[in-house]
Protein backbone atom coordinates (compact mmCIF):
# COMPACT_ATOMS: atom_id res chain seq x y z
CA UNK A 1 0.00 0.00 0.00
CA UNK A 2 1.45 3.41 -0.81
CA UNK A 3 0.53 6.73 0.54
CA UNK A 4 -0.50 9.62 -1.98
CA UNK A 5 1.35 12.86 -1.09
CA UNK A 6 -0.94 14.27 0.80
CA UNK A 7 -0.27 11.75 3.54
CA UNK A 8 1.00 13.63 6.60
CA UNK A 9 0.87 11.09 9.43
CA UNK A 10 0.96 7.36 8.50
CA UNK A 11 1.29 4.48 10.80
CA UNK A 12 1.81 0.59 9.78
CA UNK A 13 1.22 -1.92 11.97
CA UNK A 14 2.03 0.20 15.07
CA UNK A 15 2.41 -1.38 18.39
CA UNK A 16 3.34 0.31 21.35
CA UNK A 17 3.88 -2.10 24.71
CA UNK A 18 4.60 -0.90 28.26
CA UNK A 19 6.88 -2.79 30.57
CA UNK A 20 5.15 -3.17 34.19
CA UNK A 21 5.45 -4.74 37.46
CA UNK A 22 2.38 -6.43 37.09
CA UNK A 23 3.55 -7.52 33.29
CA UNK A 24 3.29 -6.06 29.45
CA UNK A 25 0.65 -3.60 29.28
CA UNK A 26 -0.61 -3.38 25.60
CA UNK A 27 -1.22 0.24 25.01
CA UNK A 28 -1.30 0.09 21.20
CA UNK A 29 -1.47 -3.25 18.90
CA UNK A 30 -1.63 -3.10 15.38
CA UNK A 31 -2.64 0.26 14.73
CA UNK A 32 -2.73 1.19 10.95
CA UNK A 33 -4.13 4.56 10.15
CA UNK A 34 -3.22 7.32 7.22
CA UNK A 35 -3.96 10.96 8.12
CA UNK A 36 -3.97 13.24 4.83
CA UNK A 37 -3.22 17.34 4.77
CA UNK A 38 -5.56 19.06 6.12
CA UNK A 39 -7.72 16.37 8.06
CA UNK A 40 -9.29 16.94 11.10
CA UNK A 41 -9.24 13.68 12.97
CA UNK A 42 -10.71 12.64 16.70
CA UNK A 43 -9.29 9.85 18.39
CA UNK A 44 -12.22 8.68 20.19
CA UNK A 45 -12.34 5.64 23.04
CA UNK A 46 -12.79 4.90 26.88
CA UNK A 47 -10.05 5.57 29.20
CA UNK A 48 -7.01 3.08 28.63
CA UNK A 49 -8.19 2.33 24.74
CA UNK A 50 -4.48 4.60 23.84
CA UNK A 51 -6.07 7.01 22.32
CA UNK A 52 -3.46 9.27 23.75
CA UNK A 53 -0.22 7.13 23.53
CA UNK A 54 -1.14 7.55 20.06
CA UNK A 55 -1.12 11.01 19.81
CA UNK A 56 2.06 10.86 22.11
CA UNK A 57 3.76 8.69 20.10
CA UNK A 58 3.10 10.80 16.59
CA UNK A 59 4.53 13.47 18.91
CA UNK A 60 7.86 11.23 19.72
CA UNK A 61 6.65 11.65 23.79
CA UNK A 62 6.42 7.90 23.59
CA UNK A 63 7.93 6.09 21.23
CA UNK A 64 6.11 2.81 19.80
CA UNK A 65 7.95 -1.01 20.48
CA UNK A 66 6.76 -2.46 16.87
CA UNK A 67 5.47 -1.34 13.16
CA UNK A 68 6.33 2.29 11.67
CA UNK A 69 4.96 5.33 12.35
CA UNK A 70 5.87 8.58 9.72
CA UNK A 71 5.29 12.08 10.37
CA UNK A 72 6.12 14.09 6.98
CA UNK A 73 8.14 11.30 5.71
CA UNK A 74 10.25 11.30 8.80
CA UNK A 75 10.57 8.93 12.21
CA UNK A 76 8.71 11.41 14.71
CA UNK A 77 12.00 12.27 16.70
CA UNK A 78 13.00 13.36 13.20
CA UNK A 79 9.83 15.51 12.88
CA UNK A 80 9.71 17.01 16.42
CA UNK A 81 13.33 18.12 15.75
CA UNK A 82 11.93 19.95 13.10
CA UNK A 83 8.86 21.13 15.07
CA UNK A 84 6.32 19.81 12.99
CA UNK A 85 3.69 20.13 15.04
CA UNK A 86 2.17 22.04 17.97
CA UNK A 87 0.70 19.80 21.26
CA UNK A 88 -1.87 21.00 23.28
CA UNK A 89 -2.23 19.31 26.89
CA UNK A 90 -5.46 18.33 28.89
CA UNK A 91 -4.36 21.48 30.85
CA UNK A 92 -3.40 24.75 29.63
CA UNK A 93 0.03 24.17 31.80
CA UNK A 94 1.37 27.87 31.40
CA UNK A 95 3.69 28.78 33.16
CA UNK A 96 2.57 30.97 36.49
CA UNK A 97 5.14 33.64 36.34
CA UNK A 98 4.91 34.35 32.39
CA UNK A 99 2.41 36.60 31.35
CA UNK A 100 -0.02 35.10 29.18
CA UNK A 101 1.87 37.06 26.05
CA UNK A 102 5.29 35.56 27.95
CA UNK A 103 3.58 32.26 27.35
CA UNK A 104 3.03 32.49 23.95
CA UNK A 105 6.36 33.64 23.16
CA UNK A 106 7.86 30.41 24.94
CA UNK A 107 8.29 28.62 21.70
CA UNK A 108 9.15 31.21 20.10
CA UNK A 109 12.32 32.65 22.15
CA UNK A 110 13.54 28.51 22.29
CA UNK A 111 12.94 28.49 18.39
CA UNK A 112 15.12 31.82 18.52
CA UNK A 113 12.42 34.16 16.48
CA UNK A 114 13.68 37.81 16.45
CA UNK A 115 11.97 40.25 18.93
CA UNK A 116 10.30 41.96 16.76
CA UNK A 117 8.82 38.47 15.03
CA UNK A 118 7.58 37.19 18.11
CA UNK A 119 6.11 40.28 19.29
CA UNK A 120 4.13 40.45 15.98
CA UNK A 121 3.22 36.80 16.00
CA UNK A 122 2.25 37.05 19.58
CA UNK A 123 -0.07 39.56 18.22
CA UNK A 124 -1.74 37.76 15.58
CA UNK A 125 -2.18 34.15 17.59
CA UNK A 126 -3.75 36.26 20.45
CA UNK A 127 -6.30 37.84 18.14
CA UNK A 128 -7.00 34.35 16.51
CA UNK A 129 -8.01 32.75 19.69
CA UNK A 130 -9.86 35.99 20.72
CA UNK A 131 -8.04 36.79 23.74
CA UNK A 132 -6.28 40.41 22.46
CA UNK A 133 -5.70 42.90 25.02
CA UNK A 134 -5.11 39.87 27.38
CA UNK A 135 -1.20 39.59 26.60
CA UNK A 136 -0.10 41.14 29.38
CA UNK A 137 -2.49 39.26 32.46
CA UNK A 138 -0.97 36.76 34.17
CA UNK A 139 -2.86 33.00 33.68
CA UNK A 140 -4.38 32.51 37.16
CA UNK A 141 -6.05 36.31 35.98
CA UNK A 142 -8.31 33.85 33.29
CA UNK A 143 -10.32 31.32 33.37
CA UNK A 144 -10.06 28.14 32.76
CA UNK A 145 -11.50 28.34 29.25
CA UNK A 146 -9.62 31.86 28.29
CA UNK A 147 -5.94 29.31 29.45
CA UNK A 148 -7.04 26.95 27.08
CA UNK A 149 -7.50 29.22 24.47
CA UNK A 150 -3.56 31.05 25.40
CA UNK A 151 -2.49 27.23 25.22
CA UNK A 152 -4.08 27.01 21.47
CA UNK A 153 -2.75 30.08 20.31
CA UNK A 154 0.74 29.09 22.13
CA UNK A 155 0.95 25.99 19.86
CA UNK A 156 -0.32 28.05 16.98
CA UNK A 157 2.38 30.82 17.46
CA UNK A 158 5.28 29.36 15.88
CA UNK A 159 4.72 27.65 11.93
CA UNK A 160 3.96 23.91 12.46
CA UNK A 161 1.33 22.07 10.31
CA UNK A 162 0.53 19.92 12.86
CA UNK A 163 -1.84 20.36 15.61
CA UNK A 164 -2.49 17.76 18.17
CA UNK A 165 -4.68 18.23 20.67
CA UNK A 166 -5.24 15.65 24.19
CA UNK A 167 -8.23 16.18 25.58
CA UNK A 168 -8.16 20.12 25.41
CA UNK A 169 -11.44 20.65 26.86
CA UNK A 170 -11.77 17.58 28.95
CA UNK A 171 -11.87 19.92 32.17
CA UNK A 172 -14.24 22.80 30.78
CA UNK A 173 -17.83 22.56 31.56
CA UNK A 174 -20.23 22.03 28.28
CA UNK A 175 -21.27 25.73 27.69
CA UNK A 176 -17.16 27.00 27.40
CA UNK A 177 -16.52 23.30 25.50
CA UNK A 178 -19.52 24.49 22.77
CA UNK A 179 -17.94 27.60 22.19
CA UNK A 180 -14.50 26.53 22.01
CA UNK A 181 -15.71 24.03 19.64
CA UNK A 182 -17.26 26.41 17.36
CA UNK A 183 -13.76 28.51 17.49
CA UNK A 184 -11.39 25.34 16.99
CA UNK A 185 -13.41 24.54 13.85
CA UNK A 186 -13.03 28.03 12.48
CA UNK A 187 -9.13 28.22 13.65
CA UNK A 188 -8.57 24.92 11.33
CA UNK A 189 -10.06 26.69 8.33
CA UNK A 190 -8.50 29.69 8.81
CA UNK A 191 -5.24 28.11 9.32
CA UNK A 192 -5.80 24.83 7.09
CA UNK A 193 -3.71 22.94 9.57
CA UNK A 194 -3.67 19.30 9.95
CA UNK A 195 -5.67 18.40 13.23
CA UNK A 196 -5.38 15.66 16.05
CA UNK A 197 -7.71 15.73 18.49
CA UNK A 198 -8.15 13.13 21.28
CA UNK A 199 -12.05 13.10 23.37
CA UNK A 200 -13.79 10.72 24.46
CA UNK A 201 -17.45 13.12 23.93
CA UNK A 202 -19.15 11.71 20.86
CA UNK A 203 -20.41 14.89 20.34
CA UNK A 204 -17.66 16.98 19.95
CA UNK A 205 -15.66 13.90 17.82
CA UNK A 206 -18.60 14.03 15.57
CA UNK A 207 -18.98 17.69 15.54
CA UNK A 208 -15.01 18.72 14.95
CA UNK A 209 -13.68 16.04 12.65
CA UNK A 210 -13.78 14.95 8.61
CA UNK A 211 -12.03 11.90 10.15
CA UNK A 212 -13.17 9.55 13.46
CA UNK A 213 -10.89 7.19 14.65
CA UNK A 214 -13.08 5.07 16.98
CA UNK A 215 -10.58 2.83 19.60
CA UNK A 216 -10.90 0.23 22.16
CA UNK A 217 -9.16 -0.92 24.90
CA UNK A 218 -6.88 -4.06 26.47
CA UNK A 219 -4.96 -3.89 24.10
CA UNK A 220 -5.06 -0.47 22.57
CA UNK A 221 -6.56 -0.83 18.72
CA UNK A 222 -9.01 0.98 16.16
CA UNK A 223 -12.14 -0.63 15.74
CA UNK A 224 -13.37 1.49 13.21
CA UNK A 225 -12.51 4.87 10.99
CA UNK A 226 -14.87 6.95 9.98
CA UNK A 227 -14.82 9.46 7.26
CA UNK A 228 -17.99 12.55 7.79
CA UNK A 229 -19.66 13.15 5.06
CA UNK A 230 -20.20 16.61 6.96
CA UNK A 231 -19.99 19.81 4.84
CA UNK A 232 -17.04 21.77 5.95
CA UNK A 233 -19.23 24.64 7.41
CA UNK A 234 -20.62 23.54 10.17
CA UNK A 235 -22.71 25.29 12.44
CA UNK A 236 -24.06 23.89 15.93
CA UNK A 237 -27.02 23.35 15.11
CA UNK A 238 -25.48 20.47 12.39
CA UNK A 239 -26.17 18.31 15.49
CA UNK A 240 -29.38 18.12 15.09
CA UNK A 241 -28.92 16.89 11.66
CA UNK A 242 -29.65 13.66 10.29
CA UNK A 243 -26.30 13.22 9.12
CA UNK A 244 -24.74 14.07 12.47
CA UNK A 245 -27.23 11.66 14.64
CA UNK A 246 -26.11 8.68 11.89
CA UNK A 247 -22.62 9.28 12.37
CA UNK A 248 -22.92 9.87 16.00
CA UNK A 249 -24.94 6.51 16.28
CA UNK A 250 -21.91 4.49 14.17
CA UNK A 251 -19.34 5.82 16.59
CA UNK A 252 -21.33 4.33 19.68
CA UNK A 253 -21.59 0.86 17.76
CA UNK A 254 -17.86 0.83 17.29
CA UNK A 255 -17.45 1.98 20.83
CA UNK A 256 -19.95 -0.87 21.72
CA UNK A 257 -17.73 -3.42 19.47
CA UNK A 258 -14.71 -2.87 21.40
CA UNK A 259 -15.86 -3.11 24.57
CA UNK A 260 -17.93 -6.37 23.27
CA UNK A 261 -20.91 -5.15 25.49
CA UNK A 262 -23.00 -1.87 26.51
CA UNK A 263 -20.92 0.92 27.09
CA UNK B 1 -4.29 44.23 65.56
CA UNK B 2 -5.97 40.94 65.98
CA UNK B 3 -2.53 39.36 65.97
CA UNK B 4 -1.01 41.36 68.64
CA UNK B 5 -2.96 40.22 71.65
CA UNK B 6 -1.69 36.16 70.89
CA UNK B 7 1.75 37.98 70.45
CA UNK B 8 1.88 39.63 73.85
CA UNK B 9 0.72 36.57 75.46
CA UNK B 10 3.37 34.55 74.19
CA UNK B 11 6.49 37.25 75.29
CA UNK B 12 3.88 37.31 78.72
CA UNK B 13 4.25 33.54 79.39
CA UNK B 14 7.72 33.41 78.26
CA UNK B 15 8.88 36.53 80.52
CA UNK B 16 6.97 35.03 83.48
CA UNK B 17 8.71 31.20 83.18
CA UNK B 18 11.91 33.17 82.39
CA UNK B 19 11.87 35.36 85.70
CA UNK B 20 10.85 32.22 87.88
CA UNK B 21 13.22 29.80 86.22
CA UNK B 22 15.85 32.97 87.09
CA UNK B 23 15.02 32.47 91.30
CA UNK B 24 15.10 29.07 91.50
CA UNK B 25 18.61 28.90 89.76
CA UNK B 26 20.33 31.28 91.09
CA UNK B 27 18.70 30.58 94.55
CA UNK B 28 21.92 28.33 95.68
CA UNK B 29 24.25 31.58 94.88
CA UNK B 30 22.26 33.35 97.41
CA UNK B 31 21.47 30.92 99.93
CA UNK B 32 25.05 30.07 100.22
CA UNK B 33 26.21 33.89 100.61
CA UNK B 34 23.57 34.00 103.56
CA UNK B 35 25.16 30.91 105.02
CA UNK B 36 28.42 32.90 105.06
CA UNK B 37 27.38 35.34 106.53
CA UNK B 38 25.54 33.63 108.88
CA UNK B 39 21.83 34.68 108.61
CA UNK B 40 18.58 32.32 107.61
CA UNK B 41 17.10 34.08 104.72
CA UNK B 42 13.49 33.34 103.31
CA UNK B 43 11.95 32.88 99.50
CA UNK B 44 11.20 36.73 99.18
CA UNK B 45 14.91 38.18 100.26
CA UNK B 46 15.98 35.20 97.56
CA UNK B 47 13.96 36.84 94.91
CA UNK B 48 14.95 39.88 95.58
CA UNK B 49 18.74 38.65 95.39
CA UNK B 50 18.26 36.55 92.64
CA UNK B 51 17.34 39.78 90.44
CA UNK B 52 20.68 41.45 91.13
CA UNK B 53 23.40 38.87 91.29
CA UNK B 54 26.04 40.00 88.89
CA UNK B 55 26.95 36.40 87.76
CA UNK B 56 23.80 34.93 88.07
CA UNK B 57 23.14 31.61 87.00
CA UNK B 58 20.32 32.55 84.75
CA UNK B 59 20.65 36.43 84.56
CA UNK B 60 16.96 38.06 84.63
CA UNK B 61 15.62 39.12 81.33
CA UNK B 62 15.45 43.17 82.69
CA UNK B 63 19.44 42.99 83.55
CA UNK B 64 19.61 41.30 79.77
CA UNK B 65 18.08 44.14 78.21
CA UNK B 66 19.85 46.56 80.52
CA UNK B 67 23.21 44.90 80.04
CA UNK B 68 22.03 44.84 75.76
CA UNK B 69 21.53 48.86 76.21
CA UNK B 70 24.44 49.64 77.77
CA UNK B 71 26.49 47.60 75.31
CA UNK B 72 24.64 49.29 72.20
CA UNK B 73 23.74 52.43 72.61
CA UNK B 74 25.22 53.65 75.71
CA UNK B 75 28.11 52.00 75.00
CA UNK B 76 28.39 53.89 71.48
CA UNK B 77 26.41 57.24 72.22
CA UNK B 78 28.21 58.41 75.30
CA UNK B 79 31.13 56.11 75.47
CA UNK B 80 34.75 57.57 75.26
CA UNK B 81 35.39 55.27 72.62
CA UNK B 82 31.70 55.04 70.99
CA UNK B 83 30.89 56.15 66.91
CA UNK B 84 29.52 59.50 68.38
CA UNK B 85 32.95 60.79 70.26
CA UNK B 86 35.73 58.90 68.64
CA UNK B 87 34.28 58.25 64.74
CA UNK B 88 34.42 54.56 64.92
CA UNK B 89 32.60 51.86 66.67
CA UNK B 90 33.47 50.99 69.69
CA UNK B 91 35.38 47.46 70.09
CA UNK B 92 33.18 46.97 73.21
CA UNK B 93 30.41 47.52 71.95
CA UNK B 94 27.86 44.31 70.36
CA UNK B 95 27.10 46.79 67.27
CA UNK B 96 30.80 46.18 66.27
CA UNK B 97 30.84 42.85 66.90
CA UNK B 98 27.74 42.08 65.23
CA UNK B 99 29.04 43.90 62.24
CA UNK B 100 31.90 41.84 61.86
CA UNK B 101 30.16 38.79 62.41
CA UNK B 102 28.03 39.74 59.46
CA UNK B 103 30.13 40.78 56.90
CA UNK B 104 31.60 36.93 57.48
CA UNK B 105 28.27 35.41 57.71
CA UNK B 106 27.35 37.40 54.34
CA UNK B 107 30.06 36.01 52.18
CA UNK B 108 29.79 32.84 54.10
CA UNK B 109 25.77 32.59 52.91
CA UNK B 110 26.40 33.81 49.31
CA UNK B 111 29.36 31.34 49.08
CA UNK B 112 27.29 28.34 50.51
CA UNK B 113 24.05 29.36 48.39
CA UNK B 114 26.16 30.00 45.00
CA UNK B 115 27.67 26.68 45.63
CA UNK B 116 24.43 24.70 46.72
CA UNK B 117 22.48 26.31 43.80
CA UNK B 118 25.23 25.04 41.42
CA UNK B 119 25.52 21.50 42.72
CA UNK B 120 21.66 21.02 42.52
CA UNK B 121 21.83 22.03 38.83
CA UNK B 122 24.82 19.42 38.73
CA UNK B 123 22.47 16.49 40.55
CA UNK B 124 19.55 17.18 38.36
CA UNK B 125 21.25 17.41 35.22
CA UNK B 126 23.62 14.63 35.76
CA UNK B 127 22.96 10.97 36.93
CA UNK B 128 26.71 10.45 37.71
CA UNK B 129 26.19 13.12 40.44
CA UNK B 130 22.50 12.44 41.12
CA UNK B 131 23.99 9.04 42.59
CA UNK B 132 27.25 10.28 44.09
CA UNK B 133 27.25 13.92 45.33
CA UNK B 134 24.20 13.59 47.46
CA UNK B 135 25.38 11.29 50.20
CA UNK B 136 28.88 13.22 50.78
CA UNK B 137 26.27 16.21 50.78
CA UNK B 138 24.24 14.50 53.66
CA UNK B 139 27.42 13.27 55.45
CA UNK B 140 29.53 16.34 55.26
CA UNK B 141 26.28 17.39 57.45
CA UNK B 142 26.59 15.10 60.40
CA UNK B 143 30.34 15.78 60.84
CA UNK B 144 29.68 18.19 64.37
CA UNK B 145 30.86 21.79 62.89
CA UNK B 146 32.48 22.40 66.49
CA UNK B 147 34.68 19.37 65.71
CA UNK B 148 35.35 20.73 62.05
CA UNK B 149 35.62 24.12 62.51
CA UNK B 150 39.44 24.37 64.11
CA UNK B 151 40.76 22.03 61.75
CA UNK B 152 39.16 24.12 58.21
CA UNK B 153 40.70 27.26 59.80
CA UNK B 154 44.28 25.61 60.55
CA UNK B 155 44.52 24.30 57.15
CA UNK B 156 43.42 27.45 55.66
CA UNK B 157 46.07 28.94 57.54
CA UNK B 158 48.78 26.97 56.58
CA UNK B 159 47.90 28.07 53.35
CA UNK B 160 48.27 31.65 53.78
CA UNK B 161 44.04 31.70 53.92
CA UNK B 162 43.41 33.83 57.36
CA UNK B 163 40.58 37.19 58.06
CA UNK B 164 37.12 37.02 56.88
CA UNK B 165 37.71 34.05 54.73
CA UNK B 166 38.11 31.29 56.89
CA UNK B 167 35.20 31.90 58.63
CA UNK B 168 33.25 32.58 56.08
CA UNK B 169 34.00 28.85 54.50
CA UNK B 170 32.59 27.36 57.41
CA UNK B 171 29.66 29.46 57.40
CA UNK B 172 29.40 28.28 53.34
CA UNK B 173 30.05 24.90 54.90
CA UNK B 174 26.61 24.68 57.06
CA UNK B 175 24.49 26.85 54.60
CA UNK B 176 25.04 25.23 51.04
CA UNK B 177 23.55 21.83 52.18
CA UNK B 178 19.79 23.61 52.88
CA UNK B 179 20.42 25.24 50.06
CA UNK B 180 20.74 21.89 47.63
CA UNK B 181 18.34 19.82 49.07
CA UNK B 182 15.61 22.63 48.27
CA UNK B 183 16.86 23.66 44.92
CA UNK B 184 17.29 19.96 44.23
CA UNK B 185 13.56 19.60 45.09
CA UNK B 186 12.35 23.08 43.49
CA UNK B 187 14.65 22.31 39.97
CA UNK B 188 12.50 18.66 39.86
CA UNK B 189 9.26 20.84 40.82
CA UNK B 190 7.92 20.92 37.02
CA UNK B 191 5.29 18.30 36.04
CA UNK B 192 5.69 15.91 33.45
CA UNK B 193 3.29 18.01 30.98
CA UNK B 194 5.81 20.83 31.58
CA UNK B 195 8.68 19.36 30.43
CA UNK B 196 7.04 17.24 27.68
CA UNK B 197 5.92 20.55 26.34
CA UNK B 198 9.69 21.86 26.33
CA UNK B 199 10.36 18.67 24.42
CA UNK B 200 7.68 19.41 21.70
CA UNK B 201 9.66 22.22 21.38
CA UNK B 202 12.75 20.39 20.85
CA UNK B 203 14.62 22.49 23.97
CA UNK B 204 17.78 21.62 24.90
CA UNK B 205 18.71 20.91 29.13
CA UNK B 206 19.90 24.74 28.97
CA UNK B 207 16.88 26.48 27.76
CA UNK B 208 14.68 23.87 30.36
CA UNK B 209 17.17 25.25 32.93
CA UNK B 210 16.77 28.79 32.31
CA UNK B 211 12.94 28.53 31.23
CA UNK B 212 10.75 26.81 33.20
CA UNK B 213 13.26 24.49 35.66
CA UNK B 214 15.34 27.33 37.69
CA UNK B 215 12.02 29.98 37.60
CA UNK B 216 9.66 27.10 38.83
CA UNK B 217 12.11 26.67 41.56
CA UNK B 218 12.05 30.05 43.38
CA UNK B 219 9.66 29.16 46.19
CA UNK B 220 11.70 26.24 46.73
CA UNK B 221 14.86 28.05 46.74
CA UNK B 222 13.68 31.14 49.47
CA UNK B 223 12.58 28.60 51.42
CA UNK B 224 16.02 26.74 51.58
CA UNK B 225 17.44 30.08 51.67
CA UNK B 226 16.15 31.06 54.70
CA UNK B 227 16.71 27.72 56.36
CA UNK B 228 20.60 28.41 54.89
CA UNK B 229 21.03 32.15 56.26
CA UNK B 230 20.20 31.46 59.92
CA UNK B 231 22.75 27.96 59.48
CA UNK B 232 25.60 30.81 57.73
CA UNK B 233 25.34 32.96 61.24
CA UNK B 234 25.71 29.56 63.67
CA UNK B 235 28.42 28.77 61.52
CA UNK B 236 30.46 31.65 61.72
CA UNK B 237 29.69 32.12 65.51
CA UNK B 238 31.45 28.49 65.59
CA UNK B 239 34.25 29.67 63.55
CA UNK B 240 34.73 32.85 65.95
CA UNK B 241 34.85 30.88 68.61
CA UNK B 242 38.50 29.67 68.16
CA UNK B 243 40.11 32.31 66.40
CA UNK B 244 39.57 35.45 68.76
CA UNK B 245 39.62 38.70 67.29
CA UNK B 246 35.95 40.42 66.99
CA UNK B 247 32.58 39.06 65.90
CA UNK B 248 29.96 37.47 68.56
CA UNK B 249 31.61 34.27 68.97
CA UNK B 250 34.17 35.83 70.06
CA UNK B 251 32.80 37.92 72.51
CA UNK B 252 30.24 34.48 73.46
CA UNK B 253 33.96 32.65 74.56
CA UNK B 254 35.10 36.08 76.39
CA UNK B 255 31.76 36.18 78.40
CA UNK B 256 32.45 32.85 79.42
CA UNK B 257 35.72 32.97 80.72
CA UNK B 258 35.25 35.53 82.74
CA UNK B 259 31.93 34.35 83.81
CA UNK B 260 30.31 37.57 82.18
CA UNK B 261 26.78 35.59 82.42
CA UNK B 262 24.90 38.37 81.67
CA UNK B 263 27.31 39.76 78.73
CA UNK B 264 26.80 36.00 77.17
CA UNK B 265 22.83 36.80 77.23
CA UNK B 266 23.00 40.02 76.16
CA UNK B 267 25.67 39.19 72.86
CA UNK B 268 23.35 35.71 72.07
CA UNK B 269 20.19 38.22 71.88
CA UNK B 270 22.15 40.44 69.38
CA UNK B 271 22.79 37.25 67.48
CA UNK B 272 19.12 36.38 67.61
CA UNK B 273 18.39 39.87 66.21
CA UNK B 274 20.73 39.54 63.51
CA UNK B 275 19.52 36.10 62.63
CA UNK B 276 16.03 37.31 62.21
CA UNK B 277 16.78 40.69 60.56
CA UNK B 278 19.09 38.38 57.66
CA UNK B 279 16.00 36.50 57.57
CA UNK B 280 13.93 38.74 56.87
CA UNK B 281 16.13 39.95 54.49
CA UNK B 282 15.94 37.22 52.55
CA UNK B 283 12.16 37.41 52.12
CA UNK B 284 11.85 40.72 51.56
CA UNK B 285 13.34 39.83 48.51
CA UNK B 286 11.91 37.11 48.12
CA UNK B 287 8.68 38.98 47.92
CA UNK B 288 9.54 41.32 45.88
CA UNK B 289 10.71 38.44 43.18
CA UNK B 290 7.68 36.72 43.39
CA UNK B 291 5.86 39.57 42.80
CA UNK B 292 8.42 40.88 39.92
CA UNK B 293 7.47 37.24 38.11
CA UNK B 294 3.42 37.33 38.87
CA UNK B 295 3.43 34.47 41.05
CA UNK B 296 2.42 36.33 44.69
CA UNK B 297 -1.46 37.31 44.49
Amino acid sequence: MTAGNDAVIEARDVSLTFQTADGPVHALKDVNLTINRGDFVSFIGPSGCGKTTLLRSIAALEYPTGGTLTVNGMTPDEARQKRAYGYVFQAAGLYPWRTIAGNIRLPLEIMGYSRAEQKDRVERVLELVELSGFGKKYPWQLSGGMQQRASIARALAFDADILLMDEPFGALDEIVRDRLNEEVLKLWARTEKTIGFVTHSIPEAVYLSTKIVVMSPRPGRITDIIDSPLPKERPLEIRDSRDFIEIAHRVRDGLRAGHGDGV
Amino acid sequence: MRSVLPVLTVIAAILLIWYVAAVGMNAQWARDQAARAGVEIGWSEIAVDAMRQERPVLPAPHQVALEFWRLTWTEEVEGRRGIVQSGSLSNRSLVYHALVTLSATGLGFLIGAGFGILLAIGIVHNRAMDRGVMPWAIASQTIPIVAIAPMIIVVLNSVGVSGVLPKAVIAAYLSFFPVVVGMVKGLRSPDAMQTDLLRTYNAGAMQGLGKLRFPASMPYLFASLKVGVAASLVGTIVAELPLGGAGLGTRLLAGSYYGQTIQIWATLIAAALLAAAMVGAVGMVQRVTLRRMGMAR
